[in-house]
């Protein structure tokens, strides 16, 4: 499928199931829980932009996703200082512009971090990844303008641009981030700098030697990853209405971005989709009857699991159950 | 068209006419390295003159792997100065070098292992020729290409394999074509023949010949005597780092350093 | 002006006897990821284990908690044997990408929390010993005994290894398998068989520097997130593979938290370990005493 009708395709299949949702769902939970299976969607596809496709571990999804949630706590709260400060007035940030700043804030922190670290090896990325998500919640606790430890109280809008609540429109809001995270994906799958890519994820000492430009595609794959965890992250302090630094850094983040893509499967778009969606529901649906950190236990164990037994994930086990079928 | 070092209307890359052969390609002035406080090459001085064929020869340990990757940009070397095709080398990094013209082929191969062969291919094509100023190979030119590559060194009907499905000699030939698909002056072909039969050898040579005769420039770096003192127009020999030996194969192989150096004392 | 000096003195003090400490916790990684190329990033879940045994043996029986580490080393390094045979059978001998051997431990470091959550609950646990809380005053220096023991036992116990490892045969041939692992075939040594020892010992010292954490401070399950950066700091700075370079590492990154904390407030100090760790890997990365 050409890459222009994949992208018309999704986009009508997102816009499909808001219709839909909206038409015949009115019970609330769904939505609070579906938004935050649609955010997996979206942070597990751009885990894996750098995890499957360049091979580069990030274990600080944590920070960029919160990043992006903090930066549209200060643009809430910058119409207030700008008058007290200055006594301009200028209307409310929209959502939509949060989660672009949010998306750039969090995208030049991804290069700002490869930079440092994107010449050594894929484990010094890795733990230089950790190192820097404790040190911006560090920075951030510390920060008394986003109420720092404390946290910071966001008042929802009264009205919802689209019309009915505001949970729907952020529910609305992150199924389009899923479309748009999904389309970039595979484009970059099928393009040349994905072909780029997957050399440095092969070999990268002979990606250099034939020419591919290693450590710019590098920057550039932590770049996008990082500002759609950044964009994903921006309506956040929307939907929980208190923000506070234990809960965005929560390593919940790290670990799901991480063990999504790692059982669904790292080669494909279709990998973190379907990762997510299965972890994502089993989760939301195991909340309310087992306790948050058993929850998390088995995530972890199942991540333990599928790294070694089955390295490519389902997406891997389903193809090479084809493969033997087709042999046999 | 021919793959290999000689394009359309005769220029060869790096922009000098054929005509011109009094500056050496590659020019070596005193490089140096050191891996902590062990000296891998001291002061190695070396030329390389277009269309040689340059044997490389050497103990285990002498450096002349860490003398491929210096050039090569995969090591930075600590002292001495790399100019090539009149243009000094320091600063650049090694797919920078690779566009400039000077490609290598991997002691131990190096494949794009979830890619299919002709992807393996096109990689070299997307990224250094087609990233070199001036002209672009269409998709279906670099299909062609790719096609043209695997059919020289015999893998056209493996093209859409892995490379997990390839023998030993025929992952050689995938490093070489794919060192080749970067359309070099000069190929540093680095122990390509260890653990060859040998008419899988004379494979290999035959290829490496074809390529010289279309003007790329060969450094082969060999362990193999009778390979590379029947190929070699010139023979260097590197022992504990040091160049000891530099000439036409047949004297240089009678220098008393370079039968101390093997045969012992 | 006074003040601030005897403040400043007690800070480099302090930090002093912390880094005998961080020395202790990061003396595993030294080993394994400096000598073994292993990225075990999940140690602190080692050495929580390490403490909350500490704990257990203390409230149960009243065993003094550095008695308990001793005691406990022989079960963590068969752990670390164990551990290593399943990262060598799951990555080493398939020659997998390193994500996936990272996946693994970074699953290890979230179970080992997640479980100590869930059997001891996230409320701070602290031990009873007879040093906990009384000091030496040598003038107006403050030498806190909780610290003083542990540094002093840290020292021993790296000592030791140092020891052990530049002259009993398999600390060598540990050496000689960090270096080159197919000189160590030809001496037909087995480098399998050597690396799990070598994991093995590296797990081993968690249970020891895991019952000095519960000396120095109360301890729950998260606080290992604040470790990793710090072990792996001094691990780089370091070196990677030097163990009078790690104690130095560890020495320094004491202090300059130690200082951080007293004159800037002590939410500032986990940054410093990791803002240490992204300095030298953009700047140094060899380390100060590295190649």
């Amino acid at each position: 499928m050409r890459n222009s009708v994949f992208w018309g395709v999704i986009l009508l299949v997102g816009i499909a199931f808001i219709a839909a949702s909206r038409l015949l769902i009115v019970n609330e939970y769904f939505y609070f829980a579906g938004y935050v299976v649609l955010e997996y969607i979206v942070l597990s596809t751009a885990w894996n932009i750098l995890g499957g496709y360049t091979g580069y571990t990030n274990f600080g999804t944590g920070a960029f996703f919160a990043v992006g949630a903090y930066s549209s706590a200060v643009l809430h709260k910058l119409p207030a200082l700008l008058h007290g400060v200055f006594g301009w007035t200028i209307p409310p940030v929209p959502l939509p512009a949060m989660i672009v700043v949010g998306g750039i804030v969090s995208g030049a922190i991804g290069l700002g971090t490869g930079y440092l670290t994107l010449r050594l090896r894929g484990v010094f990325f890795a733990i230089a990844t950790l190192a820097m998500s404790i040190v911006i919640q560090t920075l951030i606790v510390n920060w008394d303008f986003v109420g720092g430890s404390r946290g910071i109280y966001i008042i929802r809008p009264a009205n919802a641009p689209l019309g009915g609540g505001y949970i729907q429109y952020l529910f609305s809001l992150m199924t389009l981030l899923v479309v748009v995270s999904i389309g970039i994906a595979r484009s970059i799958e099928r393009s040349r700098l994905g072909l780029g890519l997957a050399a440095i994820r092969d070999d990268e000492q002979a990606a250099e030697a034939s020419g591919v430009p290693t450590l710019r595609l590098k920057l550039i794959s932590t770049t996008i990853s990082g500002g759609l965890m950044g964009m994903a992250g921006a309506p956040l302090p929307y939907y929980v209405t208190y923000l506070d630094p234990t809960s965005s850094f929560n390593l919940s983040y790290a670990v799901n971005s991480v063990a999504m893509p790692v059982i669904g499967g790292m080669q494909s778009w279709v990998g973190p989709l379907i990762g997510s969606i299965l972890l994502g529901t089993i989760q939301q649906l195991a909340t309310v009857t087992i306790s948050s950190a058993l929850n998390l236990l088995i995530v972890g164990v199942l991540l333990i699991l599928f790294v070694i037994i089955a390295p490519n994930g389902i997406v891997g086990l389903v193809q090479s159950w084809r493969r033997k079928r087709e042999a046999a | 068209m021919m793959p290999g070092g000689v394009m359309p209307g005769g220029v060869m890359p790096g922009g000098v006419m054929p005509g011109q052969t009094t500056e050496p390609l590659l020019e070596v002035k005193g490089l140096g390295k050191c891996f902590g406080g062990f000296v891998a090459l001291d002061g190695i001085d070396l030329t390389i003159a277009r269309g040689e064929r340059l044997g490389l020869i050497g103990p285990n340990g002498s450096g002349k792997s860490t003398l491929v990757n210096c050039l090569c940009g995969t090591l930075h070397n600590e002292t001495g100065s790399i100019v090539f095709a009149g243009k000094p080398l320091a600063g650049l990094i090694a797919h920078e070098r690779t566009r400039m013209g000077l490609a290598r082929s991997f002691q131990l191969p190096k494949p794009f292992h979830s890619m299919n062969l002709i992807d393996n291919i096109r990689i070299p094509l997307l990224y250094t020729v087609n990233a070199r100023p001036g002209h672009h190979l269409t998709d279906a030119a670099i299909a062609e290409r790719c096609d043209e590559l695997l059919t020289h060194v015999n893998l056209a009907d493996k093209a859409r394999r892995r490379p997990r499905d390839l023998t030993q000699v025929e992952m050689r030939k995938l490093e070489l074509a794919r060192a080749v698909a970067t359309q070099p002056t000069l190929l540093f072909a680095d122990e390509a023949m260890a653990g060859l039969s040998h008419s899988e050898i004379e494979e290999i040579l035959v290829v490496l010949m074809r390529l010289n005769e279309q003007g790329i420039t060969i450094v082969l770096i060999e362990h193999i005597m009778s390979a590379v003192m029947s190929f070699s127009t010139r023979l260097v020999v590197l022992v504990a780092g040091h160049k000891i030996a530099d000439g036409p194969p047949q004297e240089a192989i009678r220098n008393p350093e370079v039968e101390k150096a093997y045969l012992g004392e | 002006m006074f003040v601030s000096l005897d403040l400043l003195i007690n800070a480099i003090v302090a930090g002093i006897l912390l880094g005998g400490f961080y020395a202790a916790v990061s003396v595993g990684v030294t080993i394994s990821f400096g000598m073994l190329d292993i990225a075990n990033i999940s140690q602190p879940a080692f050495i929580l284990l390490g403490s909350y045994a500490a704990y257990v043996m203390n409230g149960l029986v009243g065993l003094d908690p550095i008695l308990t580490g001793v005691v406990m080393t022989p079960a963590f390094f068969v752990l670390g044997m164990a551990v290593y045979r399943l990262y060598y059978y799951a990555f080493e001998r398939r020659g997998e990408q390193a994500i996936q051997g990272l996946a693994f431990f970074f699953g290890l470091l979230f179970v080992g929390e997640v479980s100590l959550v869930l059997i001891f609950g996230v409320d701070y646990r602290f031990v009873e010993a007879s040093y906990i809380g009384p000091s030496i005053h040598l003038g107006f220096v403050e030498l806190p005994l909780r610290m003083l023991l542990p540094c002093v036992c840290s020292l021993i116990m790296i000592g030791a290894l140092q020891l052990y490892l530049s002259r009993s045969f398999i600390g060598r041939a540990i050496q000689a398998v960090s270096q080159d692992g197919l000189a160590l075939q030809l001496m037909a040594a087995s480098p399998t068989k050597i690396k799990q020892i070598a994991f093995g010992i590296s797990i081993a010292t968690c249970a020891i520097a895991g019952s000095f954490l519960i000396i120095i401070q109360p301890v729950e399950p998260s606080i290992g997130r604040d470790y990793i950066g710090r072990i792996f700091a001094i691990c780089v700075l370091g070196g990677m593979s030097s163990m009078p370079g790690m104690l130095l590492a560890a020495v320094l990154l004491g202090v300059v938290e130690s200082i951080t904390a007293t004159f800037y407030g002590p939410s500032w100090a986990p940054a410093v370990g990791f803002g240490l760790l992204l300095i030298t890997l953009a700047v140094r990365p060899a380390g100060l005493m590295g190649r």
